[in-house]
């Protein structure tokens, strides 16, 4: 019997809430809500949903005002970097979960490349322990698809996911040896989960530190070509295809990985794709000044990539915006870029960069945003949150008229590098209920109890 | 000028000014006592991170014939093989309070980075494979003073491309000074989008016979490990600049250190045409106005109490265009 990938939240302060939204407007494209209503949570469960100015609190339910805010369903990020065990003076599992809180997030994933790296049960065991007491939302782990991440080995996958794994993946490196991968997804036959690919072919990618073309050439930085990506996208969707597996498509980053993705669906294969918002926002152009932050794996794109990868989070071929949470301690980042490791951070910022960039402006509607950023839930086959009566509570109350800009205040995270340092935004996550409990409250916001 | 970082920092007439100071320390290099106390009481500091005895014993006679003080600080032998960051190495040199540092290193942008982490004026000497400032201009200045002027001059530059960090500054300083750039070499070697930087790209030598002046670039050895060629013979076979190449009215630069039978054959290196020579001279000359714009203009900390009376902080209280600074008033560019 497999145990419930998600582990609960369990650090101080976790306690089932007791809240009255009221004339809040609700939107939860997946249970078709877009209105205003009264939200009332008791004991952690959304208990009822009125009309706006319907419901009165009960005595001991704190009563929010929500006129002129957005309640949606709380996102989940299938793809984070919570860094322990071995790298916790980058993010701890408290520190991580706090920071996704902070980005209306009510759970995450996090990805095995820690150190050591998560290839074993009793590793996995601990670390869930770990997450029991420490961390501030709901988190389920991934465990390698190979052992050491060595791309040679299978992981005792079937363990694993007894253990709780909710699903593989050797992010950071991608799955070279065809065979190996195509063994991985024969296996998933026996134990389940997903296997989730980080695709770089290294013989093309070797000592890039950004994307190859004019401004790489410019600046003389080798540069990892786009198709280093594309063509791991292609083969493995196509021995996925064969072996009838199921695969999720890490961090896509140009027009190439986003076409083999859409033509395997369209032949039916069990694949899905995820975009970041660092390349749904950002070109690379931003590299240009050598900003370490800019620095990420797979490295900023095109403004064609850029386009390619919104129209796919458009028609519904990427199915979640995943922010690829990476953080770095400041004196990792503080290097000359060719040096600087690779990863931005991004759960607080996810939000209000793809609302502002992309919502705002007209590009994509605020609902798909919504949709894609719960989208994440269902691939890793967790329960996606909704906003309906009889669910716990798992919700987001965001003010989208408030500026504010990224990093002004510090962060929740460990580790500042987050390409949109400095930026200013629209769009504020006040609250964040996960599972049940207040997991973040924005520090100014004022709540009244009634 | 605060810092020279990128051949874009100089505009056209920012390269004039600088060739023009260079050519007025000329006469400094034929004198018994080549020294004029323009520097004196200014420090500048060598930190080299990669090995170069060209370019580091050049900046170090320029700053030496300026007077200044000169510390070399090369990273091997150094705490850096402890470990230590570049911000940390910076800064604790930044702590003698040098006026200058002359910075080389294997990585894109470093120079500028180290900016932030000290108030001394920062040359870039090289930055990975990004740019090399001084060479576009100690070669721009080796034209000029051949040529006079280099518009519409036609200049192909041969070879390895990729990796260079003196062609991207080449190219582009030798374009803001009015010359048609173009650069050749295998397709390997040659990133398409190297037209970015505005050049011509060419990948075989056939219509070589246009440029007016071929500028072929170090082919080094490791490119045949890395397999970006197949071997040194069929690289030299198409791309060697030989006496059977290069034009008789065709001039002939490389940045040295020269591999002889690889992208030059030894007779055009020791050739008439051959102004490899005058690009080493022109090495110290270059470096010397550039060091002094630097710090005249005010770059790094202020002159110490005792500094000098002609030095560049009083020069710079002067309303421009008045005195010469120097103590020898016929160093000052015609």
């Amino acid at each position: 019997m497999s145990l419930n990938p998600l582990v609960r939240a369990g650090g101080p302060g976790i306690d089932d809430a007791d809240v009255l939204v009221r004339r809040v407007h609700v939107l939860d494209p997946r249970a078709g809500v877009d209105a205003p209503h009264d939200v009332l949570v008791r004991a952690g469960v959304i208990a009822e949903i009125g009309e706006p100015g319907g419901l009165t609190a009960p005595d001991g339910v704190e009563e929010v005002d929500g006129e002129g805010l957005h309640l949606f369903p709380g996102f989940v990020d299938p793809h984070v970097h919570l860094r322990t065990p071995g790298q916790e003076y980058k993010e701890d599992l408290e520190t991580g979960t706090r920071s996704a809180a902070a980005g209306g997030y009510v759970a995450v994933v996090a990805m095995p490349n820690t150190s050591p790296v998560v290839d074993s049960s009793s590793l996995l065991g601990s670390l869930r322990d770990l997450a029991s007491r420490l961390a501030r939302i709901p988190v389920g782990f991934t465990a390698a698809i190979t052992l050491g991440l060595e791309g040679t080995h299978l992981t005792e996958m079937n363990e694993l996911r007894q253990a709780g794994a909710v699903g593989f993946t050797d992010d950071g490196r991608p799955v070279t040896d065809a065979g190996v991968l195509r063994k991985a997804i024969q296996y998933q036959r026996l134990c389940g989960g997903v296997i989730a690919l980080h695709e770089e072919d290294p013989s093309l990618s070797a000592g890039g530190a950004m994307r190859e073309g004019s401004v790489s050439a410019r600046l003389g930085i080798a540069g990892v070509p786009w198709l280093s990506e594309s063509t791991m996208v292609a083969r493995d969707a196509a021995i996925a295809g064969y072996e009838g597996g199921r695969l999720h498509f890490q961090h896509l980053s140009c027009v190439a990985s986003v076409d083999a993705l859409r033509a395997a669906k369209a032949q039916g294969f069990k694949v899905s794709g995820e975009a970041s918002p660092h390349h749904l926002c950002l070109t690379h152009e931003a590299v240009r000044d050598l900003d370490t932050s800019m620095k990420m794996n797979p490295p900023l794109g095109f403004e064609g990539d850029r386009q390619a990868l919104i129209e796919g989070v458009r028609d519904g071929t990427i199915e979640t915006i995943a922010t690829d949470h990476a953080p770095h301690a400041r004196d990792e980042k503080e290097m000359p870029f060719e040096q600087a490791p690779m990863g931005t951070t991004g759960l607080e910022s996810a939000f209000a960069a793809v609302y502002s960039e992309l919502v705002r402006p007209g590009v994509l509607p605020l609902a798909t945003v919504v949709d894609r950023l719960i989208g994440g839930a269902a691939l890793m086959d967790l329960p996606t949150p909704r906003v309906a009566v009889g669910e716990r509570a798992n919700l987001c109350l965001v003010d989208l008229e408030r500026e504010w800009t990224v990093g002004a205040d510090g962060y929740e995270s460990k580790s500042g590098n987050c390409c949109f340092d400095g930026r200013t935004f629209h769009g504020r996550v006040l609250m964040t209920v996960a599972d049940g409990a207040v997991a973040y409250r924005e520090r100014s916001f004022a709540v009244h109890a009634a | 000028m605060k810092h020279l970082l990128s051949i874009e920092d100089l505009d056209r007439a920012g390269i004039e000014r600088l060739c023009d100071r260079a050519a007025s320390f000329a006469e400094v290099a034929d004198r018994p006592i080549k020294k004029v106390p323009a520097l004196r009481g200014r420090t500048v500091l060598n930190l080299f991170y990669e090995s170069s005895t060209r370019t580091r014993s050049s900046f170090e006679l320029a700053a030496k014939r300026l007077s200044a003080d000169v510390v070399n600080f090369a990273a091997s032998g150094s705490s850096v093989e402890k470990g230590e960051s570049l911000r940390d190495t910076v800064q604790t040199l930044a702590a003698h309070r040098p006026h200058a540092i002359v910075v080389r290193t294997p990585w894109a942008g470093a120079s500028k980075l180290i900016t932030q982490w000290t108030d001394a004026a920062i040359v870039n000497a090289g930055d990975g494979q990004h740019e090399h400032p001084t060479q576009a201009l100690l070669d721009i200045y080796t034209l000029r003073s051949r040529l006079g002027s280099l518009d519409g001059l036609n200049v192909w530059v041969v070879g390895d491309v990729r990796h260079s960090r003196v062609a991207r500054s080449l190219v582009l300083g030798l374009q803001t000074m009015g010359a048609q750039v173009t650069v050749a070499g295998p397709p390997t070697l040659v990133p398409a989008e190297i037209a970015v930087l505005g050049c011509d790209v060419r990948y075989t030598l056939d219509d070589l016979p246009q440029a007016d002046v071929v500028y072929a670039l170090r082919m080094q050895n490791e490119r045949m490990k890395q397999a970006y060629v197949p071997s040194i013979r069929e690289y030299a076979a198409e791309y060697q600049i030989s006496s059977r190449r290069l034009g008789a009215r065709q001039l002939l630069m490389h940045p040295g250190p020269v591999n002889r039978g690889v992208e030059l054959a030894g007779d055009v290196v020791d050739g008439p045409q051959s102004l490899i020579l005058d690009q080493v001279r022109a090495g110290v000359l270059v470096r010397m106005a550039v060091l002094y714009e630097v710090l005249a203009s005010g770059g790094g900390p202020s002159s110490p109490p005792d500094g000098p009376p002609d030095g560049p902080e009083r020069r710079r209280r002067r309303p421009s265009g008045g005195r010469d600074p120097f103590n020898n008033p016929e160093l000052h560019p015609a």
